[in-house]
């Protein structure tokens, strides 16, 4: 799906885009590409999916955002891919996956991320979730982070 | 950081054009010049506030695989084994999280064989049980924060 150009392409813009007037020139100029071979492989990626989206990715601390929690769910599976969408489409929630469950000491199946300034923001949030599920709720657990002890970009070398 | 940054992060995390002068199209839509967006996002940039700005890439579909996994480390090994786990190039980030399973990890790799190879190492070389949890459904993923 991805030819070569794609990937340089890739290469050149993961740590970020230029910050210049024209920044697809800039790269194009970087490959020895045109601008226009630029931005219409970037929007061949951003409509099938390679590229998510091309935009900017905050720091939550520095924004205020100091409750980040991984909530876990156990719900049934029957009804996990209704729930799952639901769930995702609350506006606090960043992430929201099925994963497998490890019984018996991992009973968790569907895992939301949430976001809030303070514990009471988080705490609403987390009943929200919560409410929602109802009696598909069949147990529950939050983790917070309590330390980051590694962070890098996901980077490949294509 | 005042509000015509909180302007700026908040509309660039809904996208950004791709044309011949995309900051001068954004700059327009926030009412500023074309030279003033470029320099409060580099200070944005600069200072932490944002971590990226640029296109943002799904690894699954280059080809590569992703998945969360966690361990139970026991608290007077935790240090250790942080620092065997971290030093694999495949895990990307590794969170301390206040649960039995105290140690989350995301591994990145190249193609999805290397993610049981890296999990396997990691058995290995801590003695510990990793508990994979690849997504088997992704309902959604967008991480905009309104600043």
């Amino acid at each position: 799906m991805l030819d070569e150009t794609d990937r340089k392409i890739i290469q050149a813009t993961q740590a970020g885009l230029p910050l210049t007037p024209q920044p697809y020139q800039t790269i194009a100029e970087q490959l020895g590409l045109s601008a226009d071979d630029v931005m219409m492989r970037l929007t061949a990626m951003q409509n099938n999916g390679v590229i998510r989206r091309i935009g900017a990715v905050p720091n939550h601390y520095k924004l205020g955002y100091r409750f980040n929690g991984m909530t876990v769910w156990n719900v049934p599976d029957e009804f996990i891919d209704d729930l799952g969408q639901k769930v995702g489409q609350l506006e606090f929630v960043s992430h929201c996956y099925h994963r497998p469950r490890h019984p018996p000491e991992w009973m968790y199946n569907l895992f939301a991320m949430v976001h809030g300034k303070s514990q009471e923001e988080v705490d609403k949030q987390i009943q929200q979730i919560d409410d929602l599920l109802g009696d598909n709720n069949l147990g529950c657990d939050v983790l917070y982070s309590t330390k980051i002890l590694k962070k890098t970009g996901f980077r490949t070398s294509a | 950081m005042d509000d015509i940054d909180k302007q700026i992060i908040n509309a660039l995390q809904d996208g950004f054009p791709i044309c011949d002068a995309p900051y001068q199209q954004v700059a327009a839509h926030l009412g500023l010049t074309e030279q003033d967006l470029i320099t409060r996002l580099k200070a944005l940039l600069d200072n932490g506030t944002l971590t990226r700005f640029g296109p943002l890439y799904n690894a699954e579909q280059m080809g590569g695989a992703l998945t969360l996994a966690a361990v139970k480390a026991p608290t007077e090994r935790y240090d250790e084994i942080a620092e065997i786990i971290n030093s694999f190039p495949e895990v990307a980030h590794n969170y301390a999280r206040s649960h039995e399973l105290n140690m989350w990890i995301v591994l990145a790799t190249q193609t999805p064989d290397q993610i049981q190879q890296t999990i396997g190492a990691i058995e290995k070389l801590t003695g510990l049980t990793v508990y994979n949890m690849p997504k088997n459904k992704e309902y959604f993923v967008n991480l905009k924060l309104e600043a």
